[in-house]
């Protein structure tokens, strides 16, 4: 029996009017030809534009170019499961929590159903309004929990905001999220690849403009023939002055045995290769432009030759 | 409950209501009469309304029961509790014996093994009754479940590499068998036969439900909260209008998601009910429970330490949703167990009520275990009236002392007196099937405020009988905003009356909670317990 490979669950929290559901709606025009599968608390809280709708099936919505979006209601685990049960399984879920929910608990939750694999958990929190809400007596310490839950927080509506505000806001971040990365925007506009794992790579062609790239994230992409030590790599990888937000490595290691190296945020996991691996190895990254360093990411490559 | 005949010999009946009540010779001016004498040696007293139960308790009973207190079922029989693990074990291996087939599940409610000297219950336990079949217990409070090998293996949980916090693992790195929380149970839940279309309740559950009800002395239940999926409708008008049915159905709408579509659905039931099944109110959940560690808890939080528990609405919508309701007329009840969340009902409609004035809205808050006495006067300025958990100091309040709020809070839990004294409307309740269904013994439990281990929790909170009563009743009916029709008995209301051998107010108090039912009148048909159908 082939058993597939697990299905990557990238978890999006952060409380309510953060910008979820503008996020989830930007991630699904900008899919890419990436089968996607959404789920959502309920569809009332997802307004789907009608035109991409393609059928209705209970709990499932099939909409235009193979992305599905699903209510869980109050058995996540129930959506979880019969999404993955999908012919064919989708490439990649994205899970909005509701506005309550514990992020990280949910991503906890993934390790129920081994056909999925937790991925990124990035929570949206709203420039303008998130130190009041974070003092707010009734959800402040939900917000702050949240937020300390975070691979990625996507600092949302940084528009409203002055630009004496952002860097105080960052600097209260670092203090409440130590683990998280922080990356600020507007309107949701991230680049899909935060979000989007393993085996998830657009169709040539497909990808329009996702985002504000040229002014706010920065990418590089690497390919090389040595062998890297990858355990080593994952750890300077991690180094917060690379402003590396996510990274995917296919990586051949001394002993020639393949494996691939994911890094969200601080987060960096090597496991075998699944599958047959590529003639080169490769390392792709994005990050945030302002403090994008290519030469120094060389060179830390470089450093772990095996 | 009348103060115009607080006491009286007879009581005439037409069409299913209460022409008069008084002496044979008072009435007789209605003109001719049948007089029905089967009842003459019995005690009335208006029908008990169970103002939070759920139809669950009815579809419990085709499991096993496995509680540590005895408990009586809708035929009539009481199941002995069961004192030790051992016994529990044993009581299943004796179900187990009429299941021929060696993969049928295998189900047990109440299970309650704080009463075990702390002695978890884990797989191995289970995997004594069947290593073929999988084996489950869902715990009396309703929030945990322990399963055998097979009931973890059939969801694909036996297995490392699980990481959840509702499923604790064992030194050899597989879950114990023990499933805590919602999301947790779910799974193993539905493989045991206890998913919850079950447990939300089929015709059959309802009639079981109607049997409990009339051996309690109950003519009005609600069912808080029910989906109330359109197509389950047909079914509950149906059997609830059938003759034999004995009972008054109040389901109330849950909300889940964002509020709007519930309150408006909830606007669109009221004219769909009938007399026998009332439509149209919306329950809302805000927080989790104290024994559960989940409910949220103002400063200084739990007395364990444990952290704050969950929010199940944001505030936010808890306050846009109680908006909407004054705006439609839709009646709500709060689920709140922790007092931050009865603040944050308080806050929400207070905005709510400044937005849409509504006088009489007539809102309750449930379970609202942990009110203080600032908090009960503010429930009094809003309107708002208030459902105590009485039976939870029998059975939780030992735990409350010892464990979840500590020895100060857990006497003034469930402040009877003080909702009283502070002239908040209150009814009691016994969660059903959390704990039985059985408002005579909630009452007891309002009047002594006893613990299992015997000691009184808040003397200061302790009510009187007279009032317990009427808690149970017109309380209870006020709260679902029928008080004009049931809860006394008064010319003009529904001829409901709870039958008993005995009255309540001239017994010990002590043995108010050991007073037998006889059965029920309700809407003027005679329900003897003794003659109802079994199975």
């Amino acid at each position: 029996m082939k058993v597939s490979a697990p299905i990557p669950v990238s978890v999006i929290g952060g409380y309510l009017g953060a910008g979820k559901t503008t996020l989830v709606n930007h991630l699904l025009r900008h899919a890419g030809g990436r089968r996607l599968a959404v789920l959502v608390n309920d569809f009332g809280e997802l307004p789907i534009d009608d035109a991409l709708i393609e059928a209705r099936d209970g709990n499932l919505l099939r909409l235009a170019g193979g992305c599905v979006c699903c209510s869980f209601g109050s058995d996540l685990l129930g959506a979880l499961q019969q999404l993955s049960a999908l012919s064919p399984p989708p490439q990649q879920l994205l899970l909005e929590c509701s506005g309550v929910a514990r992020p990280g608990a949910v991503a906890r939750t993934l390790t129920l159903l081994p056909a999925l694999q937790r991925d990124a958990v990035l929570v949206l929190a709203d420039a303008e309004s998130l130190r009041e809400r974070a003092a707010d007596r009734y959800v402040g310490e939900l917000v702050q929990q949240q937020l300390a839950e975070a691979d990625l927080i996507a600092l949302n509506k940084c528009d409203r905001i002055d630009a004496a505000t952002l860097p105080a806001l960052q600097a209260w971040l670092a203090d409440a999220a130590p683990r998280a990365r922080v990356l600020p925007c507007t309107q949701g506009r991230l680049p899909p690849e935060l979000l989007f794992g393993t085996g998830t790579a657009p169709r040539a062609g497909t990808t329009g403009p996702a985002h504000d790239a040229s002014q706010t994230f920065a990418s590089v992409s690497f390919e090389f023939a040595h062998a890297v030590d990858a355990q080593r790599l994952a750890g300077a990888l991690t180094d917060p002055a690379l402003g590396l937000l996510r990274a995917k490595g296919l990586l051949r290691d001394a002993q020639g045995a393949w494996c691939v190296l994911q890094l969200v945020g601080s987060r960096c996991q090597v496991e075998a290769l699944p599958g047959p691996p590529p003639a080169l190895s490769r390392l792709v990254g994005i990050g945030l432009r302002a403090r994008w360093d290519p030469a120094a990411l060389r060179q830390r490559l470089e450093d772990c030759r095996a | 409950m009348n103060p115009s005949r607080p006491l009286a010999t007879h009581v005439a009946v037409r069409d299913g209501r209460i022409l008069g009540v008084g002496a044979l010779e008072e009435l007789s001016g209605w003109g001719p009469y049948r007089l029905e004498t089967r009842l003459a040696d019995k005690v009335l007293m208006p029908g008990l309304v169970e103002g939070h139960s759920h139809l669950m308790e009815g579809a419990f009973w085709r499991f096993v029961y496995c509680g540590y207190f005895d408990r009586r079922d809708p035929n009539g029989r009481v199941w002995p509790g069961a004192r030790t693990l051992a016994e529990v074990l044993q009581r299943l291996q004796e179900a187990q014996a009429a299941l021929a087939d060696p993969t049928q599940p295998l189900a047990g409610w109440g299970f309650d093994p704080i009463y075990f000297d702390n002695r978890r219950c884990v797989r191995e336990d289970l995997d004594r009754v069947s290593t073929t079949r999988p084996v489950g217990m869902i715990h009396a409070s309703g929030h945990i479940i322990n399963c055998n090998s097979a009931a973890l293996a059939a969801v694909g949980w036996l297995r490392s590499g699980i990481d959840h916090p509702g499923v604790p693992l064992g030194t050899d790195g597989l879950p114990t068998g023990e499933l805590k929380g919602p999301e947790a149970m779910m799974q193993v839940a539905g493989v045991l036969g206890m998913d919850r279309t079950v447990l939300a309740g089929d015709k059959a559950a309802l009639r079981l439900f109607s049997r409990l009800c009339v051996r309690a002395g109950v003519t009005t239940a609600t069912d808080l909260a029910s989906p109330l999926p359109d197509e389950a409708l047909p079914m509950l008008l149906r059997t609830t209008a059938e003759d034999g049915f004995p009972t008054r159905i109040v389901p109330l709408l849950r909300l889940m998601g964002g509020p709007e579509p519930t309150i408006l659905r909830a606007a669109a039931l009221q004219a769909q009910g009938s007399d026998r099944l009332r439509l149209g109110r919306v329950k809302i959940v805000a927080d989790g429970s104290i024994q559960g560690f989940s409910a949220r808890l103002r400063w200084p939080g739990y007395y364990n330490g444990a952290p704050n528990g969950l929010w199940y609405l944001a505030p936010e919508q808890l306050q846009q949703a109680l908006a909407l309701a004054l705006q439609h007329g839709v009646q709500v009840h709060v689920h709140t167990n922790g007092d931050e969340a009865t603040d944050a009902v308080l806050d929400g409609l207070e905005r709510a009520l400044q937005q849409y004035p509504r006088p009489d809205h007539r809102f309750t808050l449930q379970h609202c275990q942990l009110a203080d006495a600032a908090q009960f006067r503010r429930m009094k300025a809003l309107g708002l009236s208030v459902n105590l958990f009485a039976n939870h100091h029998f059975y939780w309040g030992d735990e409350h002392y010892r464990l979840t709020v500590g020895p100060e809070r857990a006497t003034r839990m469930n402040a009877c007196a003080t909702a009283l004294a502070s002239g908040v409307p209150l009814a009691i309740h016994s969660d059903a099937p959390i704990t039985p269904l059985a408002p005579l013994f909630t009452a007891w439990c309002a009047v002594h405020r006893l613990t299992a281990s015997g000691r009184t929790l808040g003397e200061h909170e302790r009510i009187g009988v007279a009032d317990a009563l009427r808690a149970i009743t017109l309380g209870a009916a006020w709260t679902l905003k029928l008080d004009g029709e049931i809860g006394s008995i008064e010319c003009g209301k529904r001829a409901d009356f709870c039958v008993l051998d005995d009255d309540p107010l001239a017994l010990p108090a002590m043995q108010l909670k050991d007073l037998p039912v006889w059965g029920v009148v309700q809407d003027g048909r005679i329900f003897a317990a003794a003659e109802l159908p079994t199975d």
